[in-house]
C-alpha cells in the first residue's frame, strides 16, 4: 500500500475515490449519466481543457504561471486556418494540414520562447510577462481577424475533432498521449527534474549546477507548443477559429492544477492527479447538465468543490500530524 | 551548584522540569537557574532539549506535573506566551521574527501597535520610544530605514530593542551570532554585557564555544534531555565544554602536515577584480587543505566565486592541474572538477523542501541516464545509497525532505552532492555554520579523509580555531589581498586572532 502510494503520489488515491464518488452519485441520480452518448461527449469535451491544463501545469510547478495559454492556442489555430485556407479551404490536402500544423506549433513555441527568454534572462515575473503576452496576442489576433470567425476546413479536421480509433475519440487519444509524455518528462527527464528544483529554489538550483535559465526558457516554449495542439483541436471541434474561443477555460486550468495537488508555490505536484482532477470537473459539469442544471451553476459547483478539497486536505494534514506525534 | 545567597537573587528558578513528546523524553528532571543580571549560557547539541526548555519558560509548552518554576520569587504556573511577554520574558529566535518591509522604528515598537482591540497608533510617540531604546543600547540606527535594508547584525539589534521595548527582564537569545562576523559578534557581546549591567538577565544559546566562554558567567549543559551540570566559565576550556556537551572526547589538535612535495592542483596567479580581490596568488597541492581566513568582507567568498565562474576575474590566471581554466558558469567549474560548498546552506547549498535523494543526485544527473536518455531510478537509488553510507548521513528515508535533517547531516548531504561529481578541488565556504560541536568534528574527519585520498581542499572560515586545527597551511586575507601565510604548527589561535583583528 505504501509502495503504491509512493509510486502514484499521495494525491492520487483520494482523487480517484472522489471521482468514483462523483460518478456513483450521478449514476444513481440519472440513468443517462452512464450511457455511451454521455461518456462519449465527456471524452470529446475533456481534451481541450486537458491540453490547456498541461500547458498551465509546468509553469506553475516552476513557481510561475502562464496567463497567455488561451490566446497562444487561438493564434496557433488561426495559423493553421490560414494555411488551410490558402491551400483551398475545404479542398486543402493532407500536405497543407501537415504544413499548417507545423506552422501552428511553431507559432505556439515562438510565443512561449519569447516569454521564457524574458522570464529567464530579464528576471521579470511570469505573471507580468504572460499577462503582457496574453494582451499582445489577443490584440494581434483581433486585429488580423477583425473579431470574426474563420471557417471552411477540409475533412481531415473532422477526423481530428470528431473521429475515433477503436471507439476511442481522437481528441481523447491526443490528450492521453500528451499526458503520458508530460508524466515521463516530469518524472524521468533532466528537464523535468530541473522544473521541480527551479520551482523550489532557483538560486540553490543554479548553485547546484542546473542550467536554470535554459530550464525556464524551455518550460514556456513547451507550454506554448502544447497550447498550439489545443488550438488545433479547438479549431477541429468547432470547425472554426475565433480569437477569444475558450477564454473561460483560463482559470479553470489553474483550478484543475490546484485540485490535482500542484503546489501553488511550485516545486511539488504530478500529472496523474491533475488528470483525475480534470475528470472530476468534467463529470461534475456533465452530470449537472444532465440533471437540467444551468451551465453557470456547474461553474459555481467547481469553485465550491475546490474549497471543499482544500478544507479536506487541511483536515487530513491535521489528522496525520497528530497521529505522527502520538506514535 | 548554586548557594542560598544566590538563590534569593534568582531571576528564574526551575526544578523538576519534564516533557515527553510522543514517547521521546525531551526533558528529564531538568533544573535551571538564572541569576538577576547574569549572562548564562545554555549549551548542548541539537536535540538536547534547549529549545524545549525555552519554550516551557515562555509558555509555548506546559511542563509535566511536578515542575516548579519561579520567576523573581513568584510562581510561574500555567503561563501562556502572552503572559510571559507581559511579565518581561522575551525570546529572540534565530530567525528573529521581524517584519522585513517595516521600518526599524515600527519593528521595535511593534508590540505597542498591536493589541486585542483595534485602536489608533501614535507613530510619532512609538518612534520616539524606539529611539530611546536604541540609545540605551548605545547604537545608532536609522529609525526610518526598512528592516530589509539592514545587515543581519543590525537586525539582531532591532530584535533586542524590540524585547527591551516590552521591558524585558529575562531575554533568551537563540544562536544570535550564527550568521554574524567576528567583529559584529564582538559588538553584540558588548550589548549583552550592557544589558547584564542594567540588571537584565540574558540566556545565551550558541554553538560557538569560544564566545560562550567569553560572555557567560555560568553555563548549563544539557545532553539528551538530561542536565549534565552547571559550571562556572572561569577556568573552563572549549575542549572540556565540548566533551561535556557531546559525551565524547573531541579532537582539538592541529592536524597540519607538510604537503609541499605534492604536485599542485590549483594555481591562482595574480587574480584581481576591482573592489573585491587584488593580485591574489596561491597554490593548493594534491591532498592539501589550505585554510583561508579573515574578516567577512575581506573578499574570501568573492575569490571563491571567481574560481567557480560566478564572477569573472578582470586579470590574472587560474590553472587547474597545470591547465588554464576560465569557467563562465558553475557548470563549467563542475566539468573542470571544482566543487563549491556554499556558506549559505539554507538558501543556496540545498533545496530544502526537496528530498535527500534529489538533493544528492542533482549535480550528477547526466551520469544517471539510461539508453533512452531518461533518468534511471535504479542508478539514482544506488548513487544516493552509496553516498549516504559513505558519509554516514543519518536519515529516515531518502525521500524525506532535506529540511528534516539536522545541520550536521544536511552538510553531509551537501558534501555528498559535490563528492559525487568526483572533484579535484573542493571549496568549503564556512562549512560549519549552524552545525553543532559534535557534528563539526565529524565533518572535519571527512574533510581530512578526503585530503588523504588526494583531494585538494580550500577551507574558508572566519573561525580561526577551525582553520588552524584543520588546515595544512593558513592564509590571511584582508581588504581583498592576501596578507600572510602561516603554518598552524608554528602559530597559535591567539597570535592569528591578534593579527586578524588588529
Amino acid at each position: 500500500m505504501s509502495r503504491l502510494r509512493k509510486a502514484l503520489g499521495v494525491e492520487t488515491l483520494p482523487l480517484l475515490a472522489m471521482l468514483v464518488l462523483v460518478v456513483v452519485v450521478f449514476a444513481l441520480a440519472t440513468p443517462r449519466f452512464l450511457t455511451a452518448a454521455n461518456l462519449g461527449s465527456m471524452a470529446v469535451q475533456l481534451p481541450v481543457l486537458g491540453l490547456l491544463t498541461l500547458a498551465m501545469l509546468v509553469p506553475i510547478l516552476s513557481g510561475g504561471l502562464n496567463l497567455a495559454i488561451i490566446y497562444q492556442a487561438n493564434l496557433s489555430g488561426l495559423t493553421l486556418a490560414w494555411v488551410l485556407l490558402s491551400f483551398g479551404g475545404p479542398e486543402a490536402g493532407f500536405g497543407a494540414f501537415a504544413l499548417g500544423t507545423v506552422a501552428a506549433i511553431a507559432v505556439g513555441a515562438l510565443s512561449g520562447l519569447v516569454m521564457g527568454l524574458v522570464v529567464a534572462y530579464i528576471g521579470a515575473h511570469p505573471i507580468l510577462v504572460s499577462l503582457a503576452m496574453m494582451i499582445f496576442l489577443r490584440g494581434l489576433g483581433e486585429f488580423m481577424t477583425r473579431g470574426g470567425d474563420i471557417s471552411g476546413f477540409p475533412d481531415i479536421m473532422r477526423v481530428i475533432g470528431h473521429g475515433d480509433v477503436l471507439g476511442i475519440p481522437v481528441p481523447l487519444l491526443i490528450f492521453l498521449a500528451a499526458a503520458l509524455i508530460w508524466h515521463i518528462m516530469l518524472r524521468r527527464t533532466r528537464h523535468g527534474f530541473s522544473v521541480y528544483m527551479v520551482g523550489s529554489n532557483i538560486d540553490a538550483a543554479e548553485y547546484s549546477g542546473l542550467h536554470t535559465k535554459r530550464t525556464l526558457t524551455l518550460i514556456y516554449t513547451i507550454s506554448g507548443m502544447i497550447c498550439a495542439i489545443a488550438g488545433i483541436l479547438m479549431a477541429a471541434r468547432f470547425n472554426s477559429v475565433r480569437v477569444g474561443h475558450g477564454e473561460a477555460l483560463l482559470l479553470v486550468t489553474v483550478l484543475a492544477c490546484f485540485l490535482g495537488g500542484i503546489d501553488p508555490f511550485g516545486g511539488f505536484g504530478r500529472v496523474l492527479p491533475v488528470v483525475l482532477a480534470l475528470m472530476i470537473l468534467q463529470a461534475l459539469s456533465s452530470g449537472l447538465n444532465l440533471l437540467g442544471a444551468n451551465q453557470h451553476l456547474s461553474t459555481a459547483v467547481w469553485g465550491l468543490f475546490l474549497i471543499g478539497v482544500m478544507a479536506l486536505r487541511w483536515a487530513v494534514g491535521q489528522w496525520t500530524s497528530r497521529r505522527r506525534r502520538e506514535t | 551548584m548554586t548557594d542560598t545567597s544566590e538563590q534569593t537573587g534568582d531571576a528564574l528558578r526551575l526544578r523538576g522540569i519534564c516533557k515527553t513528546f510522543g514517547g521521546v523524553r525531551a526533558l528529564d528532571d531538568v533544573s535551571f537557574d538564572v541569576a538577576r543580571g547574569e549572562v548564562h549560557c545554555l549549551a548542548g547539541e541539537n536535540g538536547c532539549g534547549k529549545s524545549t526548555l525555552i519554550k516551557i519558560v515562555t509558555g509555548v509548552y506546559t511542563p509535566e506535573a511536578g515542575a516548579e518554576m519561579t520567576y523573581f520569587g513568584e510562581r510561574l504556573d500555567g503561563i501562556t506566551p502572552n503572559v510571559a511577554r507581559a511579565r518581561g520574558i522575551a525570546v529572540i529566535w534565530q530567525d528573529l521574527a521581524l517584519f522585513p518591509h517595516m521600518t526599524v522604528a515600527e519593528n521595535i515598537a511593534f508590540d505597542e501597535m498591536v493589541g486585542p482591540l483595534p485602536r489608533l497608533t501614535r507613530p510619532g510617540q512609538s518612534r520616539g520610544r524606539a529611539g530611546e531604546v536604541l540609545r540605551r543600547l548605545g547604537v545608532t540606527l536609522d529609525l526610518d530605514a526598512p528592516l530589509n535594508s539592514l545587515p543581519i547584525a543590525q537586525r539582531q539589534i532591532v530584535a533586542i530593542a524590540r524585547a527591551l521595548m516590552g521591558d524585558a527582564r529575562l531575554i533568551f537569545m537563540d544562536e544570535p551570532t550564527a550568521s554574524l562576523t567576528q567583529s559584529e559578534t564582538d559588538g553584540l557581546l558588548e550589548i549583552v554585557r550592557g544589558l547584564s549591567a542594567d540588571g537584565v538577565a540574558v540566556v545565551f544559546v550558541s554553538h560557538r564555544l569560544a564566545e560562550v566562554l567569553e560572555i557567560a558567567s555560568r553555563v548549563t549543559v544539557l545532553r539528551d534531555g538530561k542536565l549534565v551540570g552547571v559550571y562556572p566559565t572561569e577556568g573552563m576550556t572549549q575542549a572540556r565544554l565540548g566533551h561535556l556537551m557531546t559525551g565524547t572526547e573531541l579532537e582539538q589538535a592541529v592536524t597540519a602536515r607538510d604537503r609541499s612535495a605534492a604536485p599542485p592542483v590549483l594555481e591562482v596567479q595574480g587574480l584581481s577584480r576591482a573592489g573585491e580581490f587584488h593580485d591574489v596568488s596561491l597554490t593548493i597541492r594534491e591532498g592539501e587543505v589550505l585554510g583561508l581566513t579573515g574578516l567577512i568582507g575581506a573578499g574570501r567568498t568573492e575569490l571563491a566565486h571567481a574560481l567557480i565562474g560566478m564572477r569573472r576575474p578582470e586579470s590574472g590566471r587560474v590553472l587547474l592541474n597545470g591547465r588554464e581554466i576560465r569557467p563562465r558558469s558553475i557548470r563549467d567549474a563542475i566539468r573542470e572538477g571544482i566543487a563549491y560548498v556554499s556558506e549559505d546552506r539554507l538558501s543556496l547549498g540545498l533545496i530544502q523542501p526537496q528530498s535527500i535523494s534529489d538533493n544528492t543526485s542533482i549535480s550528477v544527473l547526466d551520469r544517471l541516464l539510461n539508453g533512452m536518455g531518461l533518468i534511471s531510478s535504479g542508478q539514482k537509488t544506488d548513487l544516493v545509497q552509496h553516498w549516504i553510507e559513505e558519509l554516514a548521513v543519518k536519515i529516515g528515508t531518502p525521500d524525506d525532505a532535506v529540511s528534516t535533517l539536522s545541520g550536521g547531516n544536511q552538510q553531509r548531504v551537501v558534501l555528498a552532492k559535490w563528492l559525487a561529481t568526483e572533484p579535484r578541488l573542493l571549496i568549503l565556504d564556512s562549512p560549519t555554520v549552524g552545525v553543532d560541536v559534535g557534528a563539526r568534528a565529524g565533518i572535519f574527519r571527512i574533510v581530512r579523509q578526503l585530503a588523504d585520498q588526494g583531494l585538494a581542499i580550500l577551507l574558508i572560515s572566519d573561525e580561526v580555531t577551525e582553520v588552524l586545527h584543520n588546515a595544512d597551511r593558513v592564509l590571511h586575507m584582508r581588504d581583498g589581498r592576501l596578507r600572510a601565510e602561516h603554518d598552524p604548527r608554528a602559530t597559535s589561535v591567539d597570535m592569528l586572532e591578534a593579527e586578524i583583528y588588529a
